[in-house]
């Protein structure tokens, strides 16, 4: 294996926690809600995925497990946000803590357990061609779907009318709750849809990444989750880019440290920060588009009956 | 009067989620020592609190119904550990452990707050009358991984992961170097700085980054058992780190330097509760087993008969890791006040590499 092969699959790996948990914010966020819990339904996720995988013995289940904790940890927050228009962010940043607390709790028991990490795909000669044929036809099922995800996210977003609906929400609730649609009921699918992508995000950790659970070991990705999804101005294209960009300057960069270029390593370890946001900044500049898809309604609470 | 009410109740969420999260164990009674621990990390890392847990556990085993223990796990270090700290001296805590070098810093402003309050600072070198330091001698422990890693290696490369560049990560890896060169003249070491203690993704990747590169033997001063894991996928050799990760790479860990905090927690607990505690500076090494190196595993005799006997040397006091001369990067011999080794403080505070070292430290 190549030096340049072994790199790109490094940072496919470094990626797609971050995609799949920004990819669900971005929806939850275009609906108008901004629930800061990513960190906090992450790492359930992770706890959760593990436990599932370590009882069944078999990483499908578990990642089911981890999408089911991430939602059901994400249903809190709909409760409080939507149901009793409780602050969002206040909401947001207690499911973190409370998320963080209750992943340790439910994962103490299986600290220093060991599962099998999650297969990769192999299509005979496919993945046997020389350096591409195991990035593209030989990564675990979680990188595939994170890419379907987004896909469909742009889909849904762009060309369907639930998600112009849903669109309409985000800018403005108040327009679309006189036009009669459930503006609380498109938002809760939202939440719940943004938990369960957060769960998958943080399961990907101890499933397929470090197949082992210990507390704490988001280890923050949940904030770059969040960072990402305001970065790429609230579009699927360049949030796939913010976060595969995030994720090979990473890699890169420690990369480089091995090489022994004589960097600070301050300077490399924040790299990856300083990059990502340059970068999204200026493409949305160029484009002239800079926040135009910012909802409009974002982080504000909706009471219907007032 | 309604929103009113439901700021109140995510309020109280907040709370009650905050005091899930930095959970707090605390056995009742009155009367008693209570003693304060202040973890960096959760108690479940395997790692450095992991260890710091075991010690405390240790002691509430000995003491038994003589003290009363609190911890508070998850504390990030820097100035917002302040509140922590001061959190544990307000309720009574008479003798507190600050179990990182980021502590360092906030202990010492509560401690001058609170002057009748033991304080006890792990790897720090800042003291005051209520505020003793506690460390261990890790570097003995790399300078025999050092030697190990030198003779297992194939490819001549060494990979390190270091977490930030403060004295103990450096001169553990300058006592990595030093001993390797004893084995292996022209050995290269690459070091990639991760910056944090704890992040298993990110040492994974960087365990992955340093085998791709061609290193077969990864040492790490980071606290998850995730680079151990990806030598063990990748076929090469590991060090564990704070714990015994054998668990994690049965067929891939050398050896792991282990810290045994328990004896010295009895200690200190025994002397504040006879009223002879002072403010000190402790080091102890192998030879006061505060640094206990875990079995060696995955070697031949040779160089398994070659780690024990480096071990048996840096008891008796025959071998030391820094024995002068010392030469720096620049290829000159560093200062050698008692003409044998390099003084305590040189080590506690070092801040340059050694010879045979290629990365650069930040202003040097």
């Amino acid at each position: 294996m190549g030096l340049l092969e072994a790199i790109i699959l490094s940072v496919i790996a470094a990626s797609t926690p971050l995609l799949l948990a920004a990819a669900g914010e971005l929806v939850v966020e275009r609906s108008g809600v901004l629930n800061l819990g990513v960190e906090g339904m992450m790492i359930m996720g992770a706890a959760c995925g593990f436990a599932g995988a370590w009882f069944t013995g078999s990483t499908f289940l578990g990642a089911l497990c981890g999408i089911a904790a991430g939602a059901a940890l994400s249903c809190v927050f709909a409760l409080l946000t939507l149901g009793l228009a409780v602050n969002q962010v206040a909401a947001g940043l207690a499911l973190t803590i409370l998320g963080v607390g209750l992943s340790g709790l439910i994962g103490a028991g299986f600290v220093g357990e060991k599962i099998s990490p999650a297969p990769n795909l192999y299509i005979p000669l496919l993945t046997s061609i020389p350096f591409i044929g195991r990035i593209l036809f030989g990564q675990d099922l979680f990188v595939y779907f994170s890419v379907a995800l987004v896909a469909a996210i742009w889909w849904f977003l762009y060309r369907t009318r639930a998600g112009l609906v849903l669109r309409a929400v985000g800018d403005s609730h108040t327009s679309a709750h006189a036009l009669g649609y459930p503006v609380l009921k498109i938002r809760m699918f939202a939440v719940l849809f943004g938990g369960g992508c957060a769960g998958l995000g943080g399961a990907f950790l101890p499933l397929a990444y470090t197949p082992f659970f210990i507390p704490g070991m988001t280890a923050g990705r949940g904030w770059i989750a969040l960072a990402l999804v305001v970065f790429s101005s609230w579009l699927p294209g360049r949030l796939a880019a913010g976060a595969y960009l995030f994720g090979a300057v990473t890699i890169l960069q420690l990369h480089a440290q091995a090489f022994g270029l004589g960097i600070p390593s301050q300077l490399m370890s924040s790299l990856p920060y300083l990059a990502t946001v340059v970068v999204l900044v200026l493409i949305s500049r160029a484009r002239g588009t800079a926040g135009s898809a910012a909802p409009a309604s974002l982080g504000m609470v909706f009471v219907p009956d007032r | 009067m309604k929103r009113l009410l439901m700021t109140a109740a995510s309020a109280a969420l907040a709370v009650a989620a905050v005091a899930i999260a930095a959970t707090s164990h605390t056995a009742s009674a009155a009367d008693k020592l209570k003693i304060g621990f202040v973890y960096l990390g959760p108690v479940g890392d395997l790692g450095w609190t992991y260890m710091h847990e075991l010690g405390r556990q240790a002691m509430v085993k000995e003491l038994g119904n003589k003290v009363e223990t609190t911890f508070l796990e998850n504390v990030n270090e820097g100035p917002d550990s302040e509140r922590s700290i001061e959190q544990l001296a307000r309720t009574g805590h008479k003798l507190i452990f600050t179990t990182s070098f980021g502590y360092m810093d906030p202990t010492l402003k509560v401690a001058k707050k609170y002057p009748k309050t033991y304080f006890e600072h792990a790897t720090g070198f800042k003291n005051a009358p209520n505020m003793g330091t506690y460390s261990g001698r890790f570097y003995e422990g790399r300078y025999i991984q050092g030697v190990i890693a030198a003779k297992m290696s194939k490819s001549g490369v060494l990979g390190y992961i270091a977490s930030f560049p403060i004295p103990e990560v450096i001169s553990g890896i300058n006592a990595t170097i030093i001993g390797a060169q004893t084995a292996n003249p022209n050995i290269k070491v690459k070091v990639i700085w991760v910056n944090t203690w704890f992040d298993p993704g990110k040492e994974a990747d960087a365990a992955k980054a340093l085998a791709d590169q061609g290193a077969d033997v990864i040492m790490q001063h980071t606290d998850s058992p995730a680079a151990m894991q990806v030598a063990a996928q990748r076929g090469i050799l590991a060090f564990g780190q704070d714990s015994d990760m054998i668990k994690f790479g049965p067929k891939t860990q050398l050896t792991s330097i282990t810290n045994n905090w328990g004896p010295y927690y009895t200690r200190a607990a025994k002397a504040a509760l006879a009223g002879t505690w002072k403010a000190e500076d402790t080091w102890d090494g192998l030879k006061e087993k505060m640094v206990v190196m875990a079995s060696y595993t995955n070697m031949p005799d040779d160089v398994k008969k070659l780690a024990m006997d480096a071990e048996a040397a840096i008891i008796a006091g025959t071998l030391h890791p820094f024995k002068c001369p010392v030469v720096g990067q620049d290829g000159k011999p560093v200062e050698c006040k008692n003409g044998k080794n390099l003084e305590p403080g040189q080590i506690l505070g070092m801040n340059f590499y050694v010879k045979g070292i290629d990365d650069k430290i930040l202003g040097k």
